[in-house]
C-alpha cells in the first residue's frame, strides 16, 4: 500500500517538473526520466548571457591572452523623422576566407585609375549598359538630398546617421586606416546609477503608479472592488507588500570614446577656397571618426582669428568668417583650456585637426611653443592642414613647426600636410591619410 | 512552440499526397510547429536547430537579432530543417489557402533535402538528436573545463569551413575495389606516372578503341602486349598500385584532431571531442550552404505548380498571386535566390521540353532554326528531377545561366559608385552579359579556400599549411586570429604559405604564428629560404 503511494507521488513529481511541452521537448532524456533525476541541463534561455556578461567575458579574453572579440556597433532606422538608434554588439568569427574585396580594388586601379566604385550587385533593369538607374544620397536628412556642394557642403553632417554612412563609404572606399587599436586604449563603458530596479516593500523612491496597481490587484483578489460601483478609496485594503519602490542600480552606459577638436582659421585671408578645402576635409575626417568609433565621438569646434572661440555646431563652424588678422596660438590655447577644464585627457582619445592658410601674426613665439607642446602631449593625434594660397615659400606656421622640430619631437602624434587651394576630393582624402596614418 | 492544429495537419497530409502524385518523394513523417517571434529569434543563431550546442556568439547574435527586430520586424513564413522527421516552423496559424501554399513550399524543401545527393551523409541520422547529445557533452565539459571549452569551440569553428566536405561525400562512394588494368593505364599510369602529352595520350586511346572494334576476341590482350612493349615497367607499376591502399587526404580539422601533439596529451583529450562535434556540425550544414538557390528555386517552383492545380483553394488565386509575387520577384537591385532559382528551373524545363538541352540541338547551326527548334520531347520534368538529384548551386548556375536566360529576364550586373560632386551613390547598369552576371553569382557562392597540410614540412614542432591559390587571396585581417587558434590547437608554431597579388603580381608569403605573434615574410620558393 505504502509502496504504491510513493510511486504515485513520484509520477506526480515527474509531471509537475515538466514546465511545458515546448520547454521540455528537447530536454527529455530516457535516463533522466527513468532515474527521476533533476534536469542537469538548464534551459537555453537560462543559459543566455546578458550583454554585460558577454562584455566581461570579453575582458577575460585579454587576461587569457587572446584578442577581444566584441565590438559595440549601432544600427539606425532609416527614413526621415526621429532617427531611432540602437546599440548592438557585433562580433566576427574569423576563418580563412577568400577575399573578394581586395581583388576588386586591384582591378579597378588597373583598369581605369578611377576608384569611385563602391561595389556591384545583381539586379534586373531596362536600358543599356552604362545607364544610371538610380541614385541614393550619401547624406540623408529630411528634405535635404544631394546638396550642390560648395558653400553649403557638409552643413548637415552633424547629424550622426548621415555622417556615419559617409564615414563608412570613406573608410571602405578610400581604405582609411582603422583606429580600433587606438580606440581600445580607453574604456568605453562606465557605470551610472539609476533608479531603474523595482523592489517590493523597501527602497529609495516609492513608485506610486505601480503601487496603486498592486493595491488594486490585492483588492480585486479580495473581492473588494465592484466594477458597477464608484471606487471608494477609503474602503481599500492595503497590504504592506503592495508598496513598490524603485532602487538604485548600476547601469552600464556606453560613453564616447573620442573627442575631436576641429579648429580653423576664419580670418579674412581664408575667405573662399581655403575655407572650402578645410571645411570639406574636416567633414570627411569627422565622418570617418564617427564610423570608426561607432558614433561614440564627441566633437568640438573652434574658430579663431586673433582670438579663439568655441562654436556649437558644424554649420556655424563652416560658415563663419570675419575680416580680422590671425593668431594661431589663440586656437591652441583655447583647446588646451577646454581639455584641462573638462579633464578630457583622462577619459578620451583626443584628436585635434587644425586647418588654416599658415599665415600667423605671432607676437609671442615662446608662449605659442608652450601651448603647442602642451597640446601635442595630451592628444592622440594633432593633424595640421595648411592650405597654400601661394606656392613656393614656407608659410609662417610651417616655419614655426620646422624651427622647433615639432614633427620629429612628437613623431606619431603631430602630422602636417599641405594642400593647394584647388585641391579636389581625391587630394583632400589623400591628405587625410597623411594626417591620420 | 506547439504543434500545428489537427485541422492544419490534415491539410498538410493532403498536400503530401498531391505532391507525391506530382513526383516528389519524402518520408511519411514530418513535424510542424507554430513558434513565436521570440522562438524564431532564439532559433536563428542556432541555424534553426533547437538542440544546437550553446556558444556565446549565439547569445550575442540573439541580442543583436532582438534589437534588429525592434527596428525591422520581419517574420519568415516557414523554416524547414533537415532532420528526421523533417521539422518545419511556422510563425502563425495561417488561413487555409496560405497554409496550402506554404506547405507545398515546405514539401519542396523536404523533397530536396531527402533526394539531393549532396545531402547523402545526412540521410541516416536525425541531426536534432545528434546535436542534443553533442550539446549535453559540451555542457558537461563546460562544468569541468569552464571557459576553455568555449575557446576550443571558437578555434575549431574558425576552421570549420575546412572540413573536407567533398572528400567526405566521395568516401561514401569510394570504390573499394581497384581499377582495371585499362582504367589504371589511362587514368593514372599515363597521366600521372608517365605524364605523357595529350596527343600521345589520345593516340593510345584511339589505338585502344580500334582494338575494341576488332572482332577478334583477344583484342584486349593484343593491346596489353602493345603496352608491355612500350612500357616494360607497366605490369610492375600496376601490381604496386593494387597493393597500395587508397587513402583520402585528411582535412585540416581531422589532421589536427589526429596528429596534434598537444591534443594527444591525456589531459587534453576532451578537446578532441569538441573538435569532432564542431566538424560534424559543419558537415551537416555544408550541403545546405551550397544549395541555397536550387533549394529555394525548387520549393518555389513546386508551391506555384501545385497550388494552382489544387482544387481546395479555388477563389484564392488573387491572394496567392500577391504573396507569390512578393516572394519570387526579381529585385531591381539585389539578389533573390527564390526568384532566380525558380526562373532558372522554369527556363530549364522549357528548354528541355523543346529538346534544346540535347546534343542534337548543338548541331543545329542555323540561327532561325535554333530559334524555332522544338522537338516536344516532354522530358522537361524528368530533367528537372535529375538536376535536383545531382546538382549543387555551382553546377546549376554555371551550366544553365545562358545569355538567353539573362536576356529573358533583363538580368544585369548593377554597379554602385560614389559620385562626390553630387554626394550620391549611383546605381548603373554595368553589364548585361551572361558571363558577367554568372560570375557575379558564382562569386557569391560558398567556396572555402583550399588549405592543406604539407606533410613533409610538418612536424610536432611546426604545423605547415599550404593555401592552394585560386586567384583570390585570403582575408588578411582574419589570418591572425585564426592562426592564434591553430597554434593553440597544435601547441606549437604554425606556418601558412599563401599567395597575395601585389600590383597584379602573385607573391608568395609565409605567415608564421608563434606565441600569438604573427610574422609575415615574403617566401622565395626556389632556394626554400625565408627572408625578412
Amino acid at each position: 500500500m505504502s509502496n504504491k503511494k510513493t510511486t504515485e507521488s513520484k509520477i506526480i513529481r515527474a509531471e509537475s517538473s515538466l514546465p511545458s511541452l515546448y520547454e521540455d521537448l528537447y530536454m527529455q532524456s530516457d535516463q533522466e526520466r527513468f532515474m527521476d533525476l533533476e534536469h542537469r541541463l538548464p534551459m537555453h534561455s537560462q543559459n543566455l548571457k546578458t550583454l554585460d556578461e558577454l562584455l566581461d567575458r570579453d575582458e577575460q579574453r585579454e587576461e587569457d591572452g587572446f584578442h577581444r572579440k566584441i565590438r559595440v556597433g549601432r544600427i539606425i532606422r532609416p527614413g526621415s523623422g526621429n532617427n531611432k538608434v540602437v546599440i548592438v554588439p557585433t562580433t566576427t568569427e574569423e576563418k580563412f576566407y577568400h577575399d573578394t574585396r581586395k581583388q576588386k580594388e586591384d582591378e579597378e586601379k588597373d583598369s581605369s585609375g578611377e576608384s569611385n566604385e563602391i561595389g556591384q550587385t545583381t539586379g534586373t533593369a531596362d536600358g543599356n549598359e552604362g545607364d544610371i538607374i538610380g541614385e541614393v544620397p550619401v547624406e540623408t536628412e529630411e528634405g535635404q538630398q544631394g546638396k550642390e556642394g560648395g558653400e553649403g557642403e557638409g552643413a548637415n553632417h552633424e547629424v550622426g546617421s548621415s555622417a556615419y554612412e559617409l564615414g563608412e563609404v570613406l573608410t571602405k572606399k578610400f581604405q582609411l586606416p582603422n583606429l580600433e587599436d587606438k580606440g581600445k586604449k580607453k574604456s568605453f563603458t562606465r557605470f551610472v546609477y539609476e533608479l531603474t530596479d523595482q523592489n517590493r516593500g523597501e527602497g529609495q523612491v516609492l513608485d506610486k503608479r505601480r503601487t496603486l496597481v498592486e493595491v488594486l490587484k490585492t483588492n480585486i483578489n479580495l473581492g473588494k472592488l465592484d466594477p458597477d460601483k464608484d471606487l471608494e478609496p477609503s474602503n481599500l485594503v492595503i497590504n504592506p507588500r503592495d508598496f513598490i519602490y524603485r532602487t538604485m542600480s548600476r547601469e552600464r552606459d556606453v560613453e564616447a570614446q573620442a573627442v575631436v577638436f576641429f579648429a580653423r582659421d576664419y580670418s579674412g585671408s581664408m575667405h573662399g577656397k581655403p575655407t572650402e578645402v578645410v571645411g570639406a576635409q574636416h567633414v570627411m575626417i569627422y565622418s570617418w571618426l564617427v564610423f570608426q568609433y561607432h558614433e561614440n565621438v564627441q566633437t568640438r569646434f573652434i574658430l579663431h582669428d586673433t582670438d579663439a572661440k568655441e562654436v556649437k555646431n558644424f554649420h556655424t563652424y563652416h560658415n563663419s568668417h570675419v575680416a580680422g588678422g590671425t593668431q594661431i596660438r589663440s586656437a591652441f590655447k583655447k583647446i588646451n583650456e577646454i581639455i584641462k577644464k573638462e579633464d578630457l585627457f583622462r577619459d578620451y582619445n583626443i584628436y585635434v585637426f587644425y586647418g588654416g592658410d599658415g599665415d600667423d601674426w605671432n607676437n609671442n613665439e615662446d608662449e605659442f611653443k608652450e601651448e603647442f607642446e602642451e597640446l601635442s602631449n595630451s592628444v592622440n593625434r594633432l593633424g595640421i592642414t595648411i592650405v597654400k594660397t601661394r606656392s613656393g615659400n614656407q608659410t609662417i606656421f610651417e616655419k614655426f613647426i620646422h624651427t622647433h622640430k615639432f614633427l620629429e619631437k612628437f613623431k606619431g602624434k603631430v602630422q602636417l600636410d599641405l594642400l593647394g587651394e584647388n585641391a579636389d576630393d581625391k587630394k583632400i582624402i589623400h591628405s587625410i591619410k597623411n594626417l591620420v596614418r | 512552440m506547439e504543434l500545428i492544429s489537427q485541422h492544419a495537419k490534415k491539410i498538410m497530409e493532403e498536400c503530401k499526397s498531391r505532391a507525391r502524385d506530382a513526383g516528389l518523394s519524402f518520408d511519411d513523417e514530418s513535424l510542424e510547429y507554430i513558434v513565436t517571434n521570440q522562438d524564431m529569434l532564439e532559433l536563428s543563431p542556432k541555424v534553426m536547430i533547437p538542440t544546437l550546442y550553446d556558444f556565446w556568439v549565439h547569445d550575442l547574435e540573439l541580442i543583436k537579432g532582438k534589437k534588429e527586430y525592434e527596428l525591422y520586424p520581419h517574420n519568415p513564413y516557414e523554416t524547414v530543417i533537415n532532420s528526421r522527421p523533417a521539422i518545419s516552423f511556422y510563425n502563425d496559424n495561417n488561413p487555409d489557402w496560405l497554409n496550402v501554399m506554404i506547405f507545398y513550399h515546405v514539401l519542396g524543401h523536404i523533397d530536396f533535402f531527402q533526394n539531393n545527393s549532396y545531402f547523402e551523409h545526412t540521410w541516416d541520422d536525425d541531426f536534432v538528436g545528434v546535436a542534443l547529445s553533442d550539446k549535453r557533452l559540451l555542457s558537461q565539459l563546460k562544468t569541468e573545463h569552464g571557459r576553455w571549452v568555449d575557446y576550443v569551440i571558437e578555434f575549431s569553428r574558425s576552421l570549420d569551413n575546412l572540413v573536407g566536405y567533398f572528400s567526405e561525400l566521395s568516401n561514401l562512394h569510394l570504390k573499394k575495389d581497384k581499377k582495371s588494368k585499362f582504367d589504371y593505364y589511362f587514368d593514372l599510369f599515363l597521366q600521372h606516372e608517365k605524364k605523357v602529352e595529350t596527343p600521345e595520350y589520345l593516340k593510345d586511346l584511339e589505338e585502344y578503341n580500334q582494338c575494341l572494334l576488332n572482332p577478334e576476341r583477344n583484342a584486349k590482350k593484343i593491346f596489353l602486349q602493345h603496352v608491355k612493349l612500350k612500357f616494360p615497367e607497366f605490369e610492375a607499376a600496376y601490381k604496386k598500385y593494387k597493393e597500395t591502399e587508397s587513402k583520402p587526404k585528411k582535412d585540416l580539422l581531422t589532421y589536427i584532431h589526429d596528429h596534434s601533439p598537444i591534443l594527444a596529451q591525456e589531459k587534453n583529450s576532451w578537446m578532441k571531442s569538441v573538435i569532432q562535434i564542431i566538424r560534424n556540425t559543419a558537415l551537416y550544414f555544408a550541403p545546405q550552404m551550397r544549395t541555397k538557390v536550387m533549394n529555394e528555386g525548387w520549393a518555389s517552383y513546386w508551391h506555384q505548380e501545385l497550388f494552382l492545380k489544387d482544387s481546395r483553394i479555388e477563389g484564392y488565386e488573387a491572394n496567392f498571386a500577391k504573396i507569390n509575387a512578393y516572394v519570387t520577384s526579381i529585385p531591381k537591385v539585389g539578389f533573390n535566390p527564390y526568384a532566380i532559382g525558380l526562373r532558372l528551373f522554369e527556363h530549364i524545363e522549357k528548354e528541355a521540353n523543346q529538346g534544346k538541352l540535347d546534343l542534337e540541338f548543338e548541331h543545329v547551326l542555323d540561327r532561325e532554326d535554333r530559334k524555332h527548334y522544338n522537338k516536344k520531347t516532354g522530358k522537361g520534368r524528368a530533367f528537372m528531377f535529375s538536376l535536383r538529384e545531382k546538382f549543387t548551386d555551382f553546377t546549376f548556375l554555371n551550366t544553365y545561366i545562358t545569355q538567353d536566360f539573362v536576356d529573358a529576364h533583363k538580368l544585369s550586373v548593377i554597379g554602385e559608385r560614389f559620385n562626390p560632386s553630387k554626394m550620391v551613390r549611383e546605381y548603373y547598369i554595368k553589364s548585361k552579359q551572361a558571363v558577367d552576371y554568372k560570375n557575379m553569382l558564382l562569386d557569391r557562392l560558398v567556396h572555402p579556400p583550399s588549405i592543406e597540410v604539407e606533410i613533409n614540412k610538418t612536424s610536432e614542432d611546426r604545423l605547415y599549411l599550404k593555401h592552394i591559390f585560386e586567384g583570390k587571396p585570403l582575408v588578411e585581417e582574419y589570418i591572425q586570429n585564426v592562426m592564434i587558434g591553430l597554434e593553440f590547437l597544435w601547441g606549437n608554431p604554425v606556418t601558412l604559405e599563401t599567395i597575395r597579388s601585389v600590383k597584379g603580381k602573385p607573391i608568395s608569403y609565409l605567415y608564421t604564428i608563434q606565441n600569438k605573434e604573427l610574422v609575415k615574410n615574403e617566401f622565395h620558393q626556389k632556394n626554400e629560404s625565408v627572408s625578412q
